[in-house]
């Protein structure tokens, strides 16, 4: 009888940790200007051009990237366990439209606004990330009315929701684009594509903690998850409260949606494949498969916005593009390897 | 001790009512098989039963109020096995019967090794540990319902719940159903209470049965007491000829079709 044990647990997120550990590592080397390590590491605390790469330009993406990617990595798990629907993806959730509805509102009103953090000691964030959140907060609520029955969420209605508000977004966002004039037009264009591109640590930090902190809470929902597979009523049967459960996550993995989308735009793909792919190869244990997906979701995004910096240097390629062209195939090679087996659709 | 007893029990989905006044006991180690059409409220009283639905009226479970037991509880005391079991997730016949587990360890832990047995030993019960290593979806519906079956023992229940549980089985997985919970039954004393559609199986294996017609018992006790051909046609609208079987006593139909 093979079932999750300890020892399963502790070897698969231990190697995808290593893994993790090292690919943040080269990612951080590779780019389109050739980095001097040991000089970037021997003058740390002098001005130069390898340690200003190194610390200001490499490091925080790919921070950023391992954070983004896991968290949308563990929300797709999520979404795809609440909906009851193995096809569900960050995307899917009216959110990720609300959010990037009220980035380009930022865009076009107070592009140049920044906020000053402590007075400005800490830096100043820019208008545009706070005005995504709000929007993601906006249409979370919305789509939690439209999908609340009885107490419980319906997670057909929340899916139908989901896409209907994100269709009438995508349609508000095209007018807004035509409106307005060429310039704007291409930095509306660019933030919809996504990028990780950061200078910030704060953003970076406040990113961290907050996939950290809603991580950890989906996390201890893993065996919950696991029932409400199931079904609802067997949920029930096993314990499970399945009104307070769909609630929780569907609110904790909105905010991660919403804080993510804010800071760096749709990046697609991410979450649909990965929890897949590791369902594939680990199983469904959500116990297992949160933590394990959130590892290699971050290996994954970090991967690929190293290829989109490096593939058409000194352009760079949305990250976007880069998921999906090389997400997509790899992915139908193991539906079509493995589909049929472990594939219960 | 009564496992379940309900006083005026009624219920109704929105405007539509579905139980009207339903007052009925069933005693600890009673095995009882409820009869009756599409919609008489079958699948409703033990959705009521295991809490997932709520009357109006009181239920008393163990001679306490069903409200006083929390979902943790009532999953410690009931197991369900549903008419078809639809996992769009790929879990092994294990993993699935380890979830009968969940209510007895802590959220943020894995099962131990009392669980593991106790697993274990509800898949040998039901004949599935053969397959425990096997996705749910790639096992036939025999095999399914084994597993849950299996999983609703790991539950280690006072209280067994099925809802037709032989509803997509083939005659030899019917019966082998049927001879495991008398088995069940008689040997652990487990109460069980199965709607049923098959009159003749429900006859040859349960001691009582209850024949429910529009939300409303309309008929309850021994098999050879409620199982007529006046009853028959009242409830299910058709005319049949009723014979005993020649070795078990147990009243079976006969079918007279109009043409």
């Amino acid at each position: 009888m093979k079932v999750l044990d300890l020892r399963k647990l502790v070897l698969v997120n231990g190697a995808l940790l290593i893994l993790l550990i090292l690919s943040a590592a080269a990612c951080t080397l590779l780019g389109p200007v050739r980095l001097d390590l040991s000089h970037a590491l021997s003058h740390l605390f002098s001005s130069n051009a390898d340690t200003e790469i190194l610390l200001r330009a490499r490091l925080p993406r790919v921070l950023l990237g391992i954070a983004i990617g896991g968290g949308m990595a563990a929300c797709g798990v999520v979404l795809q366990a609440l909906l009851g629907n193995p096809l569900a993806c960050p995307q899917m959730l009216g959110v990720s439209g609300g959010a990037s509805l009220g980035g380009i509102l930022g865009i076009i009103f107070f592009p140049n606004w920044l906020l000053p953090i402590a007075g400005g000691r800490l830096g100043e964030i820019s208008w545009i990330p706070l005005a995504a959140f709000l929007g993601a907060l906006l249409s979370m609520i919305l789509v939690y009315r439209f999908s609340l029955f009885h107490g419980r969420l319906h997670p057909y209605h929340l899916l139908l929701s989901g896409v209907i508000l994100n269709s009438f977004i995508a349609a508000v966002i095209m007018f807004l684009n035509s409106i307005v004039d060429f310039y704007q037009a291409q930095g509306l264009l660019f933030w919809l594509m996504g990028s990780l591109s950061t200078r910030a640590y704060l953003t970076v930090g406040f990113i961290w903690f907050y996939i950290a902190v809603g991580f950890l809470w989906l996390w201890s929902k893993g065996l919950s998850l696991n029932l409400i597979t199931l079904g609802e009523d067997a949920a029930m049967h096993l314990g499970v409260e399945p009104g307070a459960l769909q609630g929780q996550v569907f609110i904790a993995a909105s905010l991660m949606i919403g804080a993510m989308v804010s800071v760096s735009g749709v990046i697609g793909f991410v979450g649909l494949m990965v929890p897949h792919v590791m369902r594939l190869l680990i199983g469904s244990d959500h116990r297992l498969l949160l933590p394990a997906s959130f590892l290699a979701g971050g290996i994954f995004l970090c991967w690929a916005d190293t290829l989109a910096r490096i593939l058409l240097a000194p352009a760079e390629l949305p990250v976007g593009i880069v998921t999906a062209f090389f997400g997509g195939p790899f992915f139908l090679f193991l539906l079509y390897r493995e589909g049929r087996r472990s594939l219960a659709l | 001790m009564n496992a379940i007893q309900t006083d005026n029990l009624t219920f109704s989905y929105g405007v539509r009512p579905v139980l009207h006044g339903i007052s009925l006991s069933v005693r600890s180690g009673e095995m009882v098989g409820m009869l009756g059409p599409n919609g008489s409220g079958k699948t409703t009283l033990l959705k009521i039963f295991s809490g997932v639905l709520r009357g109006e009226g009181e239920v008393r479970i163990k001679d306490k109020q069903i409200e006083s037991y929390n979902r943790r509880e009532l999953s410690q005391l009931f197991a369900v096995v549903q008419q078809e079991a639809r996992v769009n997730f790929p879990y092994s016949a294990a993993e699935i019967v380890l979830m009968g587990r969940a209510s007895y360890h802590s959220p943020l832990a894995l099962e131990n090794q009392h669980d593991l047995e106790v697993a274990r030993t509800s898949m040998d019960l039901t004949d599935s540990l053969a397959f425990a290593d096997r996705y749910l979806h790639e096992l036939s519906g025999g095999e399914k319902q084994r597993v849950m079956i299996a999983r609703a023992l790991a539950q280690e229940p006072k209280i067994l719940l099925l809802d037709e549980p032989s509803a997509f089985l083939d005659l030899k997985h019917q019966i082998q159903v049927f001879e495991l919970l008398l088995r069940l039954n008689r040997e652990r004393g487990l109460t069980i209470i199965a709607a049923l559609h098959d009159v003749n199986l429900a006859a040859l294996f349960f001691p009582r049965l209850l024949i429910l017609c529009n939300g409303r018992i309309h008929r309850d006790g021994a098999p050879c007491e409620v199982l007529t051909e006046k009853t028959i046609e009242e409830v299910y609208g058709i005319r049949v000829r009723i014979e005993h079987d020649p070795t078990y006593g147990k009243p079976q139909l006969f079918f007279r079709p109009a043409a």
